[in-house]
């Protein structure tokens, strides 16, 4: 019994002074990143930041979690426990909601004003880290969410060249078929299924119509004649994927334009980390472009860092040196270089980036054509529940166009 | 004299409640302290976060109405009767088969045993691979000549939870016959024996006599299935994704996917309670049923 209990004071003491020597006094600036970056591509872009910080005196700690959920789960998690994290990752939008909600966020007022992001950054890009007049994160960079990439050879076996509106994309997608091409190479799991919807909403609807539809949940609009238009055209594109894509990932879709098995796809910029991981440059091997029948809308989302309430002095100055560093041009457009994206700041050089996001960047500078994204407009609860709609209409021939508004009705009444 | 007795009984009893109190505590607090937080949560309007406004059964009805739920309930139904009958039988069969002193007994022990071994996520991915229409057999089939022949099961809503079927049977069809094995072995060839002295035939000696006696084994494999059932996800996740659009659902994925990607706390935990009073429903009558059966055997 004595033993045990000089053991168990052993170990105490023991784990006492592990813990001493843990204090953070001896490491500068440490700062833990939450995020979810773990591919080759999105790694190396991570490290743009990383090194930036590292440069302006701090210490990177990197957590990367393999999955946006899962590691927006443990980020979450963690700071309502009361351990939270230096810094971590969301996508531009309501993700983080509950956090400023609960008073659990620092917010970045100070460097907002310094910079003058509301000059250099996007109005909804800047509304999507605002709530109640103050900002609650950084925005690093945007993605484009509406990009329609072509194979240039499978195009020109089809005698085809790339389309300027939806008239001609079903021409095109005509041409592939008799061709014997796969017409639309497709993902098909709910999230892509939910991209293409809103592909196709922003296209044939308009921008206006697609605030609506995510931000004031219309169920007057649901009744238009021209959102009708929009569903037909939807289901139209069901004809133009292969019997293979149900469950299908989106960067083996991504291959198969790649390889000119397919004609083209439909998907986020990212997409092009595939293409160049292949070899191919954009203008050359692959084209890309947004269609809009109602002048050019550009769905912008993208990626934010998040600063937990700091506990001490020593976590507030390594979340000021890494909110500086995140905000910087230079590096915000290095990092979009590797990340396939555009700068969150407009005033950054992007002589650096391939020709599809100096097309984009052209686009943005007029306001017309900066559509937020869907994440931007409704929380996650509504879009998951339009999403599974979305994803039964799709995979459903007999569901028709009156039952899925009817459905969508019945969300957007719902109180969420 | 009875007073005494009982103290005693208590005393040598004590040590041994005082070495399981850790244990209790914290399967007290772990499931009953979790269980009950959950189905408070379920009452509420939680959203990302927890909070305490309490909303009464709004989840229950909102969950009631919800399609993916629906679809999902009735997946878990289908899959697991088709999954449990199909597993016990082969299972049992293949048992049967090895208990016939084949020669390479251990070899085959082996690579039936083999599936198990693998994680559901690789189960999921392999199968579907092979059952992918444009990689798996059908264009093997295609390759070979068969122009005609068509097995798309996976990427068709109204057949794709028997894909699901097909890779969970093979990854634990393994499992029934080891169980079932050492079920046979157990059994005393004296019966065999008599069985066959007596000039019945093999089937009719399985049927009235040895199944009956592999009650446990059965019981056993039954409850390792029932288990799968119930906590069937990452199958579904790595297999199918839950599609195409919500065909291959499953509840435990409907938990997963609105706790975490949804922010939708309420739901999630309704969608839980709910799962936890079906099981609670299909577990009481049979517990108290072997409870029963306990206490007849202890009076005989």
């Amino acid at each position: 019994m004595i033993r045990s209990a000089t053991a168990l004071a052993g170990i105490l003491t023991l784990l006492a002074t592990t813990a001493h020597a843990q204090a953070p006094s001896a490491t500068p600036a440490r700062a833990e990143v939450i995020h979810w970056w773990t591919s080759a591509g999105e790694s190396a872009s991570l490290k743009v930041f990383a090194d930036a910080f590292t440069k302006a005196g701090g210490t990177w700690v990197d957590n990367a979690i393999a999955g946006g959920a899962n590691a927006r789960a443990a980020a979450i998690n963690r700071t309502v426990g009361g351990d939270p994290p230096t810094a971590m990752q969301f996508n531009t939008g309501k993700q983080f909601d509950d956090l400023v909600e609960n008073n659990l966020l620092a917010n970045v007022d100070a460097l907002a004003k310094a910079e003058n992001w509301a000059a250099v950054m996007p109005p909804p890009i800047l509304a999507a880290v605002t709530r109640d007049g103050h900002q609650y994160a950084v925005p690093v960079n945007i993605h484009g969410q509406n990009w329609f990439f072509f194979s240039n050879p499978a195009l020109a076996r089809a005698g085809a060249t790339s389309p300027q509106n939806w008239t001609d994309l079903f021409t095109v997608l005509d041409k592939l078929k008799a061709a014997g091409i796969t017409p639309l190479a497709f993902s098909g799991q709910k999230t892509w299924e939910r991209g293409l919807f809103n592909t196709t909403l922003v296209g044939v609807g308009g921008a206006d119509m697609f605030a609506r539809f995510w931000g004031k949940r219309d169920v007057a609009m649901l009744k238009t004649a021209e959102f009708r238009k929009v569903i037909d055209t939807y289901r139209k594109l069901h004809a133009y994927v292969d019997a293979g894509s149900p469950g299908r990932n989106w960067n083996d879709a991504t291959t198969l334009v790649i390889q000119g098995k397919a004609g083209m796809q439909v998907m986020g910029d990212w997409a092009k980390g595939e293409f160049t991981a292949a070899g191919q440059i954009a203008g050359k091997d692959y084209g890309c472009t947004v269609l809009s029948d109602s002048g050019t809308s550009y769905l912008m989302g993208g990626d934010v860092f998040a600063f937990p309430k700091p506990k001490n002095a020593e976590v507030a100055r390594a979340q000021s040196i890494m909110e500086k560093a995140m905000t910087d041009p230079a590096t915000q457009a290095a990092f979009s270089a590797k990340k396939g994206s555009i700068p969150a700041r407009q005033d950054a050089d992007v002589s650096g980036l391939d020709e599809c996001a100096r097309k984009a960047h052209g686009w943005l500078q007029d306001v017309k054509a900066q559509v937020p994204a869907n994440e931007l407009l409704s929380p996650p609860a509504v879009t998951g529940a339009i999403e599974d709609l979305v994803s039964q209409f799709w995979n459903d021939p007999s569901m028709t166009p009156e039952v899925l508004t009817a459905k969508i009705g019945a969300v957007f009444s719902q109180s969420f | 004299m009875v007073a005494a007795a009982k103290r005693l009984r208590i005393g040598s009893r004590l040590p041994a409640q005082i070495a399981l109190a850790p244990a209790l505590l914290i399967a007290l607090v772990l499931y009953c302290g979790t269980t009950s937080w959950t189905v408070w949560i379920s009452l509420t309007s939680s959203r990302m976060l927890p909070n305490s406004v309490f909303v009464g059964l709004r989840q229950y009805d909102v969950l009631a109405n919800n399609d993916r739920w629906l679809a999902s309930i009735a997946n878990i139904a289908t899959f697991g009767a088709l999954f449990m009958t199909a597993a016990l039988t082969i299972g049992f069969l293949l048992a049967a088969m090895i208990d016939q002193k084949v020669r390479a007994e251990s070899l085959l022990r082996s690579v039936f045993l083999y599936p198990f071994s693998m994680s559901f996520i690789v189960t999921g991915l392999a199968w579907r691979w092979m059952l992918d229409p444009t990689l798996g057999f059908e264009k093997l089939l295609h390759d070979i000549g068969f122009a005609d022949a068509h097995f798309d099961w996976i990427v068709r809503p109204d057949r794709v939870i028997y894909t699901l079927v097909i890779a969970s049977v093979w990854h634990a069809a393994g499992l029934v016959m080891a169980i079932m094995l050492a079920g046979l072995r157990g059994v005393d060839r004296e019966i065999w024996n008599a069985a066959r002295v007596d000039g019945l035939p093999t089937w009719r000696i399985f049927v009235f006599i040895i199944i009956p006696m592999m009650r446990g084994s059965f019981a056993t494999a039954c409850v390792l299935l029932a288990t799968s059932v119930v906590k069937l996800y990452d199958l579904s996740v790595a297999m199918t994704n839950g599609g195409p659009g919500i065909a291959s659902e499953v509840p435990a994925k409907f938990v997963m996917d609105y706790l975490f990607e949804r922010g939708n706390l309420a739901l999630a935990t309704a969608a839980a309670t709910t799962m936890l009073i079906t099981v609670v429903v299909v577990v009481a009558p049979w517990y108290h049923w072997q409870g029963r059966k306990a206490r007849m055997a202890g009076i005989a």
